[in-house]
Protein backbone atom coordinates (compact mmCIF):
# COMPACT_ATOMS: atom_id res chain seq x y z
CA UNK A 1 0.00 0.00 0.00
CA UNK A 2 1.18 3.49 -0.75
CA UNK A 3 1.55 6.05 2.01
CA UNK A 4 -0.45 8.77 0.36
CA UNK A 5 -4.08 8.78 1.50
CA UNK A 6 -6.69 7.27 -0.78
CA UNK A 7 -9.45 9.38 -2.25
CA UNK A 8 -13.04 8.26 -2.67
CA UNK A 9 -15.03 8.43 -5.91
CA UNK A 10 -16.65 11.59 -4.51
CA UNK A 11 -13.41 13.44 -3.82
CA UNK A 12 -13.92 16.16 -6.41
CA UNK A 13 -17.49 16.71 -5.17
CA UNK A 14 -16.24 17.30 -1.63
CA UNK A 15 -13.59 19.73 -2.80
CA UNK A 16 -16.06 21.65 -4.94
CA UNK A 17 -18.27 21.95 -1.86
CA UNK A 18 -15.35 23.45 0.06
CA UNK A 19 -15.07 20.58 2.52
CA UNK A 20 -12.39 20.56 5.17
CA UNK A 21 -10.68 17.25 4.49
CA UNK A 22 -9.00 15.01 7.04
CA UNK A 23 -6.81 11.93 6.89
CA UNK A 24 -8.85 9.09 8.37
CA UNK A 25 -7.59 5.51 8.40
CA UNK A 26 -5.56 6.08 5.26
CA UNK A 27 -8.35 7.91 3.42
CA UNK A 28 -8.78 11.58 2.72
CA UNK A 29 -12.33 12.16 3.94
CA UNK A 30 -14.57 15.20 4.45
CA UNK A 31 -14.42 16.30 8.09
CA UNK A 32 -17.07 19.00 7.62
CA UNK A 33 -18.41 21.22 4.89
CA UNK A 34 -19.43 24.17 7.06
CA UNK A 35 -20.40 24.10 10.70
CA UNK A 36 -20.30 20.57 12.14
CA UNK A 37 -22.96 21.56 14.67
CA UNK A 38 -25.32 22.59 11.86
CA UNK A 39 -24.61 19.30 10.09
CA UNK A 40 -25.32 17.39 13.29
CA UNK A 41 -28.59 19.21 13.84
CA UNK A 42 -29.63 18.67 10.22
CA UNK A 43 -29.37 14.90 10.73
CA UNK A 44 -31.32 15.09 14.00
CA UNK A 45 -34.12 17.21 12.55
CA UNK A 46 -34.05 16.83 8.75
CA UNK A 47 -31.53 14.82 6.73
CA UNK A 48 -27.81 14.55 6.05
CA UNK A 49 -25.82 13.01 3.21
CA UNK A 50 -22.54 11.22 3.98
CA UNK A 51 -19.73 9.71 1.92
CA UNK A 52 -18.66 6.57 3.77
CA UNK A 53 -16.71 5.01 0.94
CA UNK A 54 -13.77 4.37 3.26
CA UNK A 55 -15.65 1.49 4.90
CA UNK A 56 -14.26 -1.91 3.95
CA UNK A 57 -16.48 -4.41 2.13
CA UNK A 58 -15.72 -8.13 2.09
CA UNK A 59 -17.97 -10.62 0.33
CA UNK A 60 -18.32 -14.18 1.57
CA UNK A 61 -19.98 -16.61 -0.82
CA UNK A 62 -20.71 -20.29 -1.23
CA UNK A 63 -22.98 -22.96 0.18
CA UNK A 64 -21.04 -22.93 3.45
CA UNK A 65 -20.56 -19.15 3.70
CA UNK A 66 -22.86 -18.97 6.72
CA UNK A 67 -21.00 -21.75 8.45
CA UNK A 68 -17.68 -20.00 7.89
CA UNK A 69 -19.03 -16.77 9.39
CA UNK A 70 -20.48 -18.68 12.36
CA UNK A 71 -16.99 -20.03 13.02
CA UNK A 72 -15.12 -16.79 12.37
CA UNK A 73 -17.40 -14.23 14.05
CA UNK A 74 -19.17 -14.13 17.42
CA UNK A 75 -22.65 -13.93 15.87
CA UNK A 76 -24.97 -16.57 14.43
CA UNK A 77 -24.92 -15.46 10.81
CA UNK A 78 -26.23 -18.68 9.25
CA UNK A 79 -29.50 -17.98 11.07
CA UNK A 80 -29.92 -14.52 9.56
CA UNK A 81 -32.69 -14.47 6.92
CA UNK A 82 -31.85 -13.31 3.41
CA UNK A 83 -32.36 -9.56 3.22
CA UNK A 84 -31.55 -8.91 6.87
CA UNK A 85 -28.41 -7.61 8.59
CA UNK A 86 -26.71 -8.06 11.96
CA UNK A 87 -24.37 -5.99 14.07
CA UNK A 88 -21.60 -8.36 15.13
CA UNK A 89 -17.91 -8.60 16.01
CA UNK A 90 -14.81 -10.53 15.09
CA UNK A 91 -12.59 -11.49 18.03
CA UNK A 92 -9.22 -13.12 18.49
CA UNK A 93 -8.63 -16.33 20.45
CA UNK A 94 -8.35 -14.39 23.71
CA UNK A 95 -11.72 -12.71 23.14
CA UNK A 96 -10.23 -9.34 22.18
CA UNK A 97 -12.21 -7.41 19.58
CA UNK A 98 -10.55 -7.19 16.15
CA UNK A 99 -13.43 -5.16 14.74
CA UNK A 100 -17.14 -4.53 14.96
CA UNK A 101 -19.02 -5.32 11.77
CA UNK A 102 -22.32 -5.14 10.00
CA UNK A 103 -23.04 -8.30 8.04
CA UNK A 104 -25.77 -8.28 5.38
CA UNK A 105 -27.16 -11.53 4.06
CA UNK A 106 -27.63 -10.76 0.39
CA UNK A 107 -28.58 -14.30 -0.69
CA UNK A 108 -28.73 -17.88 0.48
CA UNK A 109 -25.05 -18.17 -0.37
CA UNK A 110 -23.84 -14.58 -0.20
CA UNK A 111 -22.96 -12.26 2.68
CA UNK A 112 -21.55 -8.74 2.65
CA UNK A 113 -19.28 -8.00 5.62
CA UNK A 114 -18.68 -4.30 6.27
CA UNK A 115 -15.62 -3.51 8.37
CA UNK A 116 -14.19 -0.26 9.66
CA UNK A 117 -11.69 1.30 7.28
CA UNK A 118 -8.92 1.05 9.85
CA UNK A 119 -9.50 -2.68 10.29
CA UNK A 120 -10.56 -3.83 6.84
CA UNK A 121 -7.25 -5.52 6.11
CA UNK A 122 -7.17 -7.19 9.54
CA UNK A 123 -10.69 -8.53 9.02
CA UNK A 124 -9.95 -9.69 5.49
CA UNK A 125 -6.79 -11.48 6.66
CA UNK A 126 -8.57 -13.06 9.64
CA UNK A 127 -11.48 -14.31 7.54
CA UNK A 128 -9.11 -15.73 4.94
CA UNK A 129 -6.98 -17.41 7.61
CA UNK A 130 -9.99 -18.81 9.40
CA UNK A 131 -11.34 -20.15 6.13
CA UNK A 132 -8.02 -21.82 5.35
CA UNK A 133 -7.70 -23.12 8.92
CA UNK A 134 -11.21 -24.52 8.98
CA UNK A 135 -10.71 -26.89 6.11
CA UNK A 136 -14.14 -25.81 4.91
CA UNK A 137 -14.75 -26.16 1.22
CA UNK A 138 -17.70 -24.39 -0.25
CA UNK A 139 -16.96 -20.90 1.03
CA UNK A 140 -14.89 -18.08 -0.47
CA UNK A 141 -13.75 -14.73 0.88
CA UNK A 142 -13.42 -11.84 -1.57
CA UNK A 143 -11.92 -8.38 -1.04
CA UNK A 144 -14.58 -6.00 -2.40
CA UNK A 145 -13.18 -2.76 -1.02
CA UNK A 146 -12.75 -1.31 -4.48
CA UNK A 147 -16.09 -2.61 -5.71
CA UNK A 148 -18.22 -0.22 -3.70
CA UNK A 149 -18.74 3.41 -2.89
CA UNK A 150 -20.98 3.94 0.15
CA UNK A 151 -23.36 6.86 0.60
CA UNK A 152 -25.61 7.33 3.61
CA UNK A 153 -28.78 9.36 3.93
CA UNK A 154 -29.63 9.81 7.58
CA UNK A 155 -32.31 11.68 9.47
CA UNK A 156 -36.08 11.78 9.90
CA UNK A 157 -36.57 13.02 6.34
CA UNK A 158 -34.35 10.29 4.83
CA UNK A 159 -37.24 7.98 3.84
CA UNK A 160 -39.07 10.79 2.06
CA UNK A 161 -35.94 11.90 0.23
CA UNK A 162 -35.03 8.40 -0.90
CA UNK A 163 -38.63 7.59 -1.88
CA UNK A 164 -38.41 10.30 -4.55
CA UNK A 165 -35.63 8.37 -6.28
CA UNK A 166 -36.61 4.74 -6.01
CA UNK A 167 -39.49 2.34 -6.53
CA UNK A 168 -38.08 0.02 -3.89
CA UNK A 169 -40.44 -0.83 -1.02
CA UNK A 170 -38.90 1.39 1.64
CA UNK A 171 -41.88 1.02 3.97
CA UNK A 172 -41.31 -2.72 3.95
CA UNK A 173 -37.59 -2.32 4.59
CA UNK A 174 -37.08 -2.75 8.32
CA UNK A 175 -34.23 -1.44 10.45
CA UNK A 176 -31.20 -3.68 9.82
CA UNK A 177 -32.52 -4.97 6.52
CA UNK A 178 -31.17 -4.53 3.00
CA UNK A 179 -32.39 -5.17 -0.50
CA UNK A 180 -31.06 -4.66 -4.00
CA UNK A 181 -32.80 -1.91 -5.91
CA UNK A 182 -32.43 1.04 -8.22
CA UNK A 183 -31.96 4.56 -6.88
CA UNK A 184 -31.92 7.45 -9.37
CA UNK A 185 -31.23 4.92 -12.13
CA UNK A 186 -28.26 3.51 -10.23
CA UNK A 187 -28.08 -0.10 -9.05
CA UNK A 188 -27.69 -0.12 -5.31
CA UNK A 189 -27.85 -2.27 -2.24
CA UNK A 190 -30.31 -0.28 -0.15
CA UNK A 191 -29.80 -0.91 3.57
CA UNK A 192 -31.73 0.57 6.46
CA UNK A 193 -28.71 0.99 8.67
CA UNK A 194 -26.63 3.84 10.01
CA UNK A 195 -24.44 5.16 12.75
CA UNK A 196 -26.28 8.29 13.78
CA UNK A 197 -29.14 7.20 16.02
CA UNK A 198 -31.63 8.32 13.37
CA UNK A 199 -33.66 6.52 10.76
CA UNK A 200 -31.81 6.35 7.47
CA UNK A 201 -30.25 4.36 4.70
CA UNK A 202 -26.87 3.26 3.48
CA UNK A 203 -26.49 2.83 -0.26
CA UNK A 204 -23.74 0.57 -1.62
CA UNK A 205 -23.08 1.39 -5.28
CA UNK A 206 -20.38 1.01 -7.90
CA UNK A 207 -17.79 3.79 -7.48
CA UNK A 208 -18.53 5.00 -11.01
CA UNK A 209 -22.14 5.66 -10.03
CA UNK A 210 -21.38 7.48 -6.79
CA UNK A 211 -21.27 11.01 -8.15
CA UNK A 212 -24.55 10.72 -10.06
CA UNK A 213 -26.24 9.30 -6.98
CA UNK A 214 -24.80 12.03 -4.73
CA UNK A 215 -26.13 14.72 -7.06
CA UNK A 216 -29.55 13.09 -7.33
CA UNK A 217 -29.83 12.81 -3.53
CA UNK A 218 -28.70 16.40 -3.06
CA UNK A 219 -31.36 17.58 -5.48
CA UNK A 220 -34.12 15.34 -4.10
CA UNK A 221 -33.29 16.44 -0.57
CA UNK A 222 -33.08 20.17 -1.18
CA UNK A 223 -36.64 20.92 -0.11
CA UNK A 224 -36.34 18.70 2.95
CA UNK A 225 -33.21 20.57 4.07
CA UNK A 226 -30.75 17.75 3.39
CA UNK A 227 -27.13 18.91 3.72
CA UNK A 228 -23.79 17.19 3.07
CA UNK A 229 -22.29 15.96 6.33
CA UNK A 230 -18.74 15.14 7.31
CA UNK A 231 -17.11 12.69 9.68
CA UNK A 232 -16.98 15.24 12.50
CA UNK A 233 -20.75 15.25 12.96
CA UNK A 234 -20.90 11.51 12.34
CA UNK A 235 -18.76 11.15 15.46
CA UNK A 236 -20.95 13.37 17.65
CA UNK A 237 -24.11 11.71 16.30
CA UNK A 238 -22.87 8.21 17.13
CA UNK A 239 -21.59 9.36 20.51
CA UNK A 240 -24.99 10.82 21.47
CA UNK A 241 -26.56 7.55 20.34
CA UNK A 242 -24.17 5.63 22.62
CA UNK A 243 -22.66 3.70 19.74
CA UNK A 244 -19.09 2.49 20.24
CA UNK A 245 -16.24 3.38 17.90
CA UNK A 246 -13.40 0.99 17.23
CA UNK A 247 -10.13 2.30 18.63
CA UNK A 248 -12.02 4.12 21.36
CA UNK A 249 -14.60 2.00 23.20
CA UNK A 250 -13.60 -1.18 21.37
CA UNK A 251 -10.03 -2.43 21.15
CA UNK A 252 -8.11 -5.66 20.91
CA UNK A 253 -7.75 -5.61 24.69
CA UNK A 254 -11.50 -5.35 25.34
CA UNK A 255 -14.03 -8.14 24.94
CA UNK A 256 -17.63 -7.56 23.83
CA UNK A 257 -18.65 -8.16 27.48
CA UNK A 258 -16.31 -5.44 28.76
CA UNK A 259 -18.03 -3.04 26.36
CA UNK A 260 -21.49 -4.02 27.58
CA UNK A 261 -22.19 -5.67 24.23
CA UNK A 262 -22.14 -9.30 25.32
CA UNK A 263 -25.50 -9.76 23.61
CA UNK A 264 -23.73 -9.99 20.23
CA UNK A 265 -21.92 -13.17 21.32
CA UNK A 266 -24.10 -16.18 20.47
CA UNK A 267 -22.85 -19.08 22.59
CA UNK A 268 -25.89 -21.19 21.63
CA UNK A 269 -25.02 -21.34 17.93
CA UNK A 270 -23.85 -24.71 16.62
CA UNK A 271 -20.14 -25.49 16.49
CA UNK A 272 -17.07 -23.78 17.82
CA UNK A 273 -15.99 -20.24 17.01
CA UNK A 274 -12.84 -18.22 17.43
CA UNK A 275 -12.58 -16.89 20.96
CA UNK A 276 -15.38 -19.02 22.48
CA UNK A 277 -13.43 -20.27 25.53
CA UNK A 278 -12.06 -16.85 26.40
CA UNK A 279 -15.42 -15.20 25.85
CA UNK A 280 -17.20 -17.67 28.15
CA UNK A 281 -14.77 -16.67 30.86
CA UNK A 282 -15.30 -12.98 30.03
CA UNK A 283 -19.07 -13.45 30.27
CA UNK A 284 -18.73 -14.93 33.74
CA UNK A 285 -16.35 -12.20 34.85
CA UNK A 286 -18.71 -9.49 33.62
CA UNK A 287 -21.40 -10.81 35.99
CA UNK A 288 -19.36 -11.79 39.04
CA UNK A 289 -16.45 -9.40 39.08
CA UNK A 290 -16.64 -6.77 36.38
CA UNK A 291 -13.42 -4.84 35.93
CA UNK A 292 -14.58 -1.54 34.50
CA UNK A 293 -17.89 -0.68 32.90
CA UNK A 294 -18.67 1.53 29.94
CA UNK A 295 -20.78 4.47 31.08
CA UNK A 296 -22.00 7.83 29.90
CA UNK A 297 -20.81 11.06 31.49
CA UNK A 298 -22.55 14.41 31.22
CA UNK A 299 -20.73 17.60 32.17
CA UNK A 300 -21.93 20.07 34.73
CA UNK A 301 -19.72 22.71 33.08
CA UNK A 302 -18.62 23.45 29.58
CA UNK A 303 -15.13 22.05 29.27
CA UNK A 304 -14.90 19.12 26.90
CA UNK A 305 -13.49 15.74 27.88
CA UNK A 306 -11.27 14.03 25.30
CA UNK A 307 -10.24 10.41 24.76
CA UNK A 308 -7.55 9.41 27.24
CA UNK A 309 -8.47 11.89 29.99
CA UNK A 310 -8.66 10.35 33.47
CA UNK A 311 -11.94 9.98 35.33
CA UNK A 312 -11.42 10.69 39.02
CA UNK A 313 -13.42 10.05 42.19
CA UNK A 314 -14.27 12.43 45.01
CA UNK A 315 -10.86 11.83 46.62
CA UNK A 316 -9.06 12.58 43.37
CA UNK A 317 -8.04 8.98 42.72
CA UNK A 318 -8.25 7.69 39.15
CA UNK A 319 -11.35 5.53 38.68
CA UNK A 320 -11.50 5.33 34.90
CA UNK A 321 -10.67 6.75 31.51
CA UNK A 322 -12.58 8.67 28.86
CA UNK A 323 -12.77 6.83 25.53
CA UNK A 324 -14.74 9.43 23.52
CA UNK A 325 -15.82 12.95 24.36
CA UNK A 326 -17.38 15.89 22.58
CA UNK A 327 -19.69 18.81 23.01
CA UNK A 328 -23.19 17.42 22.45
CA UNK A 329 -25.24 19.66 20.17
CA UNK A 330 -28.47 17.95 21.26
CA UNK A 331 -27.86 18.13 25.01
CA UNK A 332 -26.02 21.45 24.83
CA UNK A 333 -23.36 20.12 27.17
CA UNK A 334 -20.18 18.09 26.85
CA UNK A 335 -20.65 14.34 27.01
CA UNK A 336 -18.31 11.38 27.11
CA UNK A 337 -18.16 7.63 27.14
CA UNK A 338 -15.74 6.23 29.67
CA UNK A 339 -14.68 2.98 31.27
CA UNK A 340 -15.00 3.41 35.03
CA UNK A 341 -14.54 1.06 37.99
CA UNK A 342 -17.74 -0.89 38.63
CA UNK A 343 -18.18 0.75 42.05
CA UNK A 344 -18.66 4.13 40.35
CA UNK A 345 -20.59 2.95 37.30
CA UNK A 346 -24.19 3.19 38.49
CA UNK A 347 -26.18 6.01 36.88
CA UNK A 348 -26.47 8.91 39.29
CA UNK A 349 -23.17 8.17 41.02
CA UNK A 350 -21.97 11.45 42.45
CA UNK A 351 -18.54 12.87 43.08
CA UNK A 352 -17.22 11.87 39.66
CA UNK A 353 -15.00 14.27 37.75
CA UNK A 354 -12.89 14.31 34.62
CA UNK A 355 -9.35 15.58 34.84
CA UNK A 356 -9.33 18.16 32.08
CA UNK A 357 -5.73 19.27 31.76
CA UNK A 358 -5.25 19.43 35.53
CA UNK A 359 -8.68 20.69 36.58
CA UNK A 360 -11.22 18.26 38.00
CA UNK A 361 -14.48 19.13 36.24
CA UNK A 362 -17.64 17.58 37.75
CA UNK A 363 -19.52 15.03 35.66
CA UNK A 364 -22.65 12.98 36.22
CA UNK A 365 -22.72 9.25 35.44
CA UNK A 366 -25.70 8.43 33.19
CA UNK A 367 -27.03 5.37 31.38
CA UNK A 368 -26.31 5.12 27.65
CA UNK A 369 -27.45 6.28 25.18
CA UNK A 370 -27.52 10.03 25.70
CA UNK A 371 -30.07 10.39 22.94
CA UNK A 372 -32.80 8.09 21.67
CA UNK A 373 -34.98 9.09 18.76
CA UNK A 374 -38.75 9.05 19.07
CA UNK A 375 -40.27 6.30 16.97
CA UNK B 1 -11.29 35.24 3.06
CA UNK B 2 -10.07 38.72 3.78
CA UNK B 3 -8.17 39.87 6.81
CA UNK B 4 -8.96 43.45 7.82
CA UNK B 5 -6.15 45.74 6.66
CA UNK B 6 -6.14 47.90 9.81
CA UNK B 7 -5.29 44.95 12.08
CA UNK B 8 -1.98 43.30 12.77
CA UNK B 9 -1.51 39.56 13.16
CA UNK B 10 0.58 37.04 15.08
CA UNK B 11 1.92 33.77 13.75
CA UNK B 12 -0.23 32.05 16.39
CA UNK B 13 -3.25 33.42 14.50
CA UNK B 14 -4.35 36.20 16.82
CA UNK B 15 -5.26 39.64 15.58
CA UNK B 16 -4.55 42.92 17.33
CA UNK B 17 -6.22 46.26 16.77
CA UNK B 18 -4.37 49.58 16.65
CA UNK B 19 -4.15 50.92 20.19
CA UNK B 20 -6.66 53.49 21.37
CA UNK B 21 -5.44 55.24 24.53
CA UNK B 22 -2.84 52.47 24.75
CA UNK B 23 -5.44 49.66 24.69
CA UNK B 24 -5.66 47.08 21.90
CA UNK B 25 -8.41 44.56 21.20
CA UNK B 26 -7.40 40.95 20.55
CA UNK B 27 -9.14 38.06 18.85
CA UNK B 28 -8.39 35.05 16.70
CA UNK B 29 -8.35 35.20 12.94
CA UNK B 30 -10.97 33.82 10.57
CA UNK B 31 -8.33 31.39 9.33
CA UNK B 32 -7.87 30.05 12.87
CA UNK B 33 -11.62 29.94 13.52
CA UNK B 34 -12.17 27.93 10.35
CA UNK B 35 -9.37 25.56 11.24
CA UNK B 36 -10.83 24.96 14.70
CA UNK B 37 -14.40 24.37 13.56
CA UNK B 38 -17.31 25.24 15.85
CA UNK B 39 -15.88 26.81 18.99
CA UNK B 40 -17.83 25.60 22.04
CA UNK B 41 -15.85 26.98 24.97
CA UNK B 42 -13.47 29.83 25.52
CA UNK B 43 -11.40 30.40 28.60
CA UNK B 44 -10.03 33.93 28.73
CA UNK B 45 -7.57 35.64 31.04
CA UNK B 46 -9.11 37.74 33.80
CA UNK B 47 -9.23 41.53 33.98
CA UNK B 48 -6.08 42.64 35.78
CA UNK B 49 -4.01 39.66 34.63
CA UNK B 50 -0.73 40.39 32.92
CA UNK B 51 -0.31 38.45 29.69
CA UNK B 52 3.03 37.92 28.00
CA UNK B 53 3.60 38.00 24.26
CA UNK B 54 3.92 34.48 22.87
CA UNK B 55 2.69 32.82 26.07
CA UNK B 56 -0.60 30.91 26.47
CA UNK B 57 -3.27 32.98 28.25
CA UNK B 58 -6.41 30.94 27.66
CA UNK B 59 -8.02 28.09 25.76
CA UNK B 60 -10.38 27.59 22.86
CA UNK B 61 -12.29 24.33 22.60
CA UNK B 62 -13.96 23.13 19.46
CA UNK B 63 -15.80 19.94 18.65
CA UNK B 64 -12.62 18.15 17.73
CA UNK B 65 -9.83 19.81 19.64
CA UNK B 66 -8.58 22.18 22.27
CA UNK B 67 -6.09 24.92 21.46
CA UNK B 68 -4.13 27.36 23.55
CA UNK B 69 -4.86 31.03 23.12
CA UNK B 70 -1.62 33.00 22.89
CA UNK B 71 -1.13 36.61 23.84
CA UNK B 72 0.20 38.54 20.82
CA UNK B 73 1.52 41.32 23.07
CA UNK B 74 2.55 41.88 26.67
CA UNK B 75 0.33 43.94 28.94
CA UNK B 76 -2.48 44.12 31.45
CA UNK B 77 -5.93 42.79 30.57
CA UNK B 78 -8.46 45.63 30.84
CA UNK B 79 -11.61 43.92 29.57
CA UNK B 80 -12.83 40.50 28.45
CA UNK B 81 -15.71 39.80 26.08
CA UNK B 82 -18.42 38.22 28.24
CA UNK B 83 -20.62 37.80 25.16
CA UNK B 84 -18.14 35.37 23.62
CA UNK B 85 -17.84 33.46 26.90
CA UNK B 86 -21.63 33.06 26.88
CA UNK B 87 -21.84 32.35 23.15
CA UNK B 88 -18.53 30.96 21.84
CA UNK B 89 -20.04 30.55 18.35
CA UNK B 90 -19.34 34.30 17.91
CA UNK B 91 -15.71 33.32 17.32
CA UNK B 92 -16.81 31.53 14.16
CA UNK B 93 -19.55 33.87 13.00
CA UNK B 94 -17.79 37.19 13.61
CA UNK B 95 -14.11 36.65 14.45
CA UNK B 96 -13.16 40.30 13.80
CA UNK B 97 -16.24 41.86 15.38
CA UNK B 98 -18.53 40.37 18.02
CA UNK B 99 -16.11 37.47 18.47
CA UNK B 100 -13.28 39.60 19.88
CA UNK B 101 -11.76 38.05 23.02
CA UNK B 102 -10.05 40.55 25.32
CA UNK B 103 -8.40 43.97 25.54
CA UNK B 104 -4.89 44.71 26.74
CA UNK B 105 -3.08 47.85 27.83
CA UNK B 106 -0.01 47.19 25.72
CA UNK B 107 3.28 47.39 27.63
CA UNK B 108 5.44 45.72 25.01
CA UNK B 109 4.98 44.11 21.66
CA UNK B 110 7.19 41.72 19.74
CA UNK B 111 8.80 42.85 16.53
CA UNK B 112 7.35 40.10 14.39
CA UNK B 113 3.67 41.04 14.16
CA UNK B 114 2.41 40.78 10.60
CA UNK B 115 0.42 43.05 8.35
CA UNK B 116 -2.78 41.74 6.77
CA UNK B 117 -0.96 40.96 3.54
CA UNK B 118 1.95 39.32 5.33
CA UNK B 119 -0.50 37.21 7.36
CA UNK B 120 -2.33 36.18 4.20
CA UNK B 121 0.98 35.08 2.71
CA UNK B 122 1.86 33.27 5.98
CA UNK B 123 -1.36 31.25 5.88
CA UNK B 124 -1.04 30.67 2.16
CA UNK B 125 -4.31 32.38 1.28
Amino acid sequence: MSDSPRRTALDSVHRALGATMTDFAGWEMPLRYGSERDEHNAVRTRAGLFDLSHMGEITVTGPRAGELLDRALVGHLSAVPVGRARYTMICDESGGILDDLIVYRLGEEEYLVVANASNAQVVLDALTERLDGSGLTGAAVRDDRDAYALLAVQGPQAPAVLAELTDADLDGLKYYAGLPGTVAGVEALIARTGYTGEDGFELFVAPGDAEALWRALTEAGADAGLVPCGLSCRDTLRLEAGMPLYGHELTRSTTPFDAGLGRVVKFDKPGDFTGRTALEAAAGRAVENPPRKLVGLVAAGRRVPRAGYAVVGADGSVIGEVTSGAPSPTLGRPIAMAYVDAAHAAPGTGGVAVDIRGTHEPYEVVALPFYRRER
Amino acid sequence: MSNPQQLRYSKEHEWLSAAEDGVSTIGITEHAANALGDVVFVQLPEVGDTVTAGEPCGELESTKSVSDLYAPVTGEVTEVNQDVVDDPALVNSAPYEGGWLFKVRVADEPGDLLSADEYAAFTGE
